[in-house]
């Protein structure tokens, strides 16, 4: 049997990016914080050693200009690897992200690629409020040209970073602080896996049922996955069997998965913690609800974050987070009332 | 500009009792965070970033400010704040998220709004640079004498909006002094890694604006140096840029293990304890000890109050998180 390694989300990622850097001399890596600290998350730990500083770079507090002049690589034929600590900081960099990385391929008609990963922290639930806190998937999937992924362990962090990295477009690559297995964050235990040593890859276009079942489909992504699966736990209790999606990417969205599985259960309820309006939720009961073939038992059930800042008392934070108590609550609700009908 | 003796006493009390204000959060932030550091955990959740060592940057500035004057801070905001004069009750019970807090536990230790002094802070490097413009701005057009100091750390002078700012307020001769507390850190990276000049005071003539520098993290020179720079901007002389050397004594934010420092900075950084130093000076000054250890001990009394009253206080309820979002 082989042997198992449990590695944490930010061990897969620095391990993905260093296998990218030793087969190939175009990847590199930028950002605050990121070489003699090994990144706040401790995602690029390790990098500084083993290649150096003029592959693992440190930059001043200059967002717009590096993630700009990452760009700017990418178009050269080089494959940045960028982090932006917290994707609440994004409004002072924005333009590069999206008026120009992910802008680029499409202007020059498809003769300038712009293959950069962007790293970017999401996520709270743990005191530190509303500039540190957001989730802000919507804000990245609306743009037309990039790609927008999160993982929620550490298997799919791994394969998907190295996806990333070989893919021609921008990828924005969000990892969940909950998830992220730093000590002083606290680790949902289910995302630290078995990871192998060699290199693997893991689309980015495809969703992955990590959970089957035949009464109601729930889709997460990130920690929700886990919030899901604790969900589906609790619910197999009651004798409903609950299927659980994990989106994995939510630009390009894998529409078909989700739109197979509701055909299967005829219910849904989408789980994120971006905020609820024009969100992740409403894409997804959107996609459901244009179908004109499916035959659906119940309504469709988004939970996500409401539409209010990120508090930073905890009696406020926690109350208004989504967790796998209110996923049961919904769940049982819409399947009992479709039992009347 | 030299400081009169009540001025030093005043700027010897508010470095106590911001001190004591970070020593008290330094206990307070730990229970229920040991054996194992979890940030989610204990009475004061959240990143928590200290300002020791660096009052005398608080205080030597905002001893020429009135209540009307405004002031834009930073995430580590305690110091400037306490200077400040925002209502120390209010804000312990905000940084624990109280009911009672500034904003009722919206916004904890990154986000002090204290309107009776006009004072605010936020998380966001060098955002507070554009709001001091827009206060001092919306005095000079009021034909008011009012004015407004951005205090931001030496890594947000490489921040877009510090240029961008520095230029408009030049340009529109904004009643406006921007002040750089030079730590020699952002988080783990060195000012030498980052910063393409060795002073940032010198930025300065890029918008042409005054630019002095203030070594020594010397309250008396910081007062001397801001007295010069705030009586310019309510004279209608527009605005300054000071930079001011001072040290870190604690990690960036509470956690932090500080592997990036080089061996013995940090025994070296407490050698120049700024409070320490600064007692000394005063002592050397025929002031009494016995004055000064009453004027510390009122301080540290205060701070204590505020901390009970903080932990006596109801925590919000959940419903709260919903107001406020809109007026
Ligand atoms: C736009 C933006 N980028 C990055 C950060 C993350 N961050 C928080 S504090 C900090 C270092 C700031 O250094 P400095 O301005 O010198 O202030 P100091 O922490 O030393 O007081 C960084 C990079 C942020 N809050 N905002
Ligand atoms: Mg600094």
């Amino acid at each position: 049997m082989e042997k198992k390694r449990k590695l944490t989300i930010a061990k897969a990622m620095s391990e993905a990016i260093a296998l990218e850097m030793r087969t190939s001399p175009e990847v590199l890596v930028m950002g605050e914080d990121i070489a003699k600290l090994g990144g706040v998350f401790g995602n690029t730990q390790g990098l500084l050693d083993e290649f150096g500083p003029d592959r693992v770079r440190d930059t001043p507090i200059s967002e717009t200009a590096f993630i700009g002049t990452a760009v700017g690589m990418a178009a050269a034929g080089m494959k940045p690897v960028v982090e932006l600590m917290f994707v609440d900081f994004f409004g002072v960099c924005m333009d590069a992200i999206y008026n120009l990385a992910a802008k680029q391929s499409y202007f020059s008609g498809g003769n300038v690629t712009c293959p950069m990963v962007l790293m970017t922290s999401v996520g709270g639930g743990y005191g530190d409020a509303g500039q540190h806190s957001q989730a802000l998937f919507a804000t990245f999937g609306h743009l037309p040209g990039l790609k927008v992924v999160i993982p929620s362990n550490a298997y799919d962090a791994k394969g998907m970073m190295a996806a990333a990295i070989s893919d021609p477009n921008p990828v924005v690559f969000m990892f969940h602080k909950a998830l992220q297995g730093m000590g002083w964050l606290g680790t949902v235990p289910r995302s630290i896996t078995h990871v192998p040593e060699e290199r693997y890859t893991i689309a980015l276009d495809h969703a992955h049922i990590v959970r089957e079942g035949r009464d109601i489909t729930l889709v997460g992504l990130g920690h929700t996955v886990h919030l899901a699966l604790d969900a589906a736990a609790e619910l197999e209790g009651e004798g409903i069997e609950a299927e659980v999606i994990d989106l994995r990417s939510i630009a390009p969205l894998d529409r078909e998965t989700i739109i197979r599985s509701v055909a299967k259960t005829g219910a849904l309820i989408s789980v994120d913690d971006d905020y609820h309006s024009y969100g992740v939720g409403a894409e997804i009961l959107a996609n459901v609800a244009e179908q004109d073939d499916l035959h659906l038992k119940a309504p469709l059930k988004r939970i996500s974050y409401p539409d209010i800042p990120v508090p930073f008392a905890p009696e406020m934070e926690h109350a208004v987070l989504p967790n796998a108590g209110k996923i049961v609550t919904a769940a049982r609700k819409l399947l009992k009332e479709s039992a009347h009908v | 500009m030299k400081p009169l003796q009540e001025q030093k006493l005043w700027m010897y009390e508010k470095m106590v009792e911001s001190r004591h204000f970070e020593d008290l959060i330094k206990r307070a932030y730990f229970e229920g965070k040991q054996p194992v550091f979890n940030m989610a955990k204990g009475p004061l959740p959240g990143e928590m970033h200290l300002s020791d060592g660096q009052e005398p940057c608080a205080v030597g500035v905002c001893a020429h400010l009135a209540p009307q004057d405004s002031v834009t801070a930073t995430h580590r905001p305690h110091h400037t704040a306490i200077a400040k004069g925002v209502n120390l009750n209010a804000m312990a019970s905000e940084i624990f998220g109280r009911a009672n807090g500034l904003s009722g536990g919206r916004g904890g230790h990154m986000h002090l709004f204290d309107k009776a002094v006009n004072f605010c802070c936020s998380g966001i490097i060098a955002q507070g640079m554009g709001p001091a413009v827009g206060a001092a701005m919306a005095s000079k057009l009021r034909g008011q004498q009012h004015v407004a100091v951005a205090f931001i750390g030496e890594g947000a002078a490489n921040q877009g909006a510090f240029h961008e700012t520095l230029n408009l307020a030049a340009v529109w001769n904004a009643p406006v002094v921007f002040v750089i507390e030079d730590n020699a850190y952002g988080i783990s990276v060195a000012k030498r890694a980052a910063t393409a000049i060795e002073r940032n005071a010198d930025r300065a003539v890029a918008y042409g604006m005054p630019g002095v520098f203030v070594p020594g993290n010397d309250p008396d020179l910081v007062f001397d140096v801001a007295g010069e720079a705030v009586a310019r901007a309510r004279a209608g002389e527009g605005p300054s840029l000071i930079e001011i050397e001072t040290i870190r004594l604690e990690g960036h934010f509470m956690g932090d293990a500080e592997g990036y420092r080089p061996e013995g900075e940090k025994d070296a950084l407490h050698a120049r304890d700024p409070i320490k130093l600064y007692r000394a000076r005063l002592e050397n000054q025929d002031i009494p000890p016995a004055d000064l250890d009453k004027i510390e001990q009122v301080a540290k009394q205060r701070v204590s109050a505020a901390f009970e009253h903080a932990r006596q206080s109801p925590a919000p309820v959940s419903e709260d998180a919903f107001t406020t979002v809109f007026a």
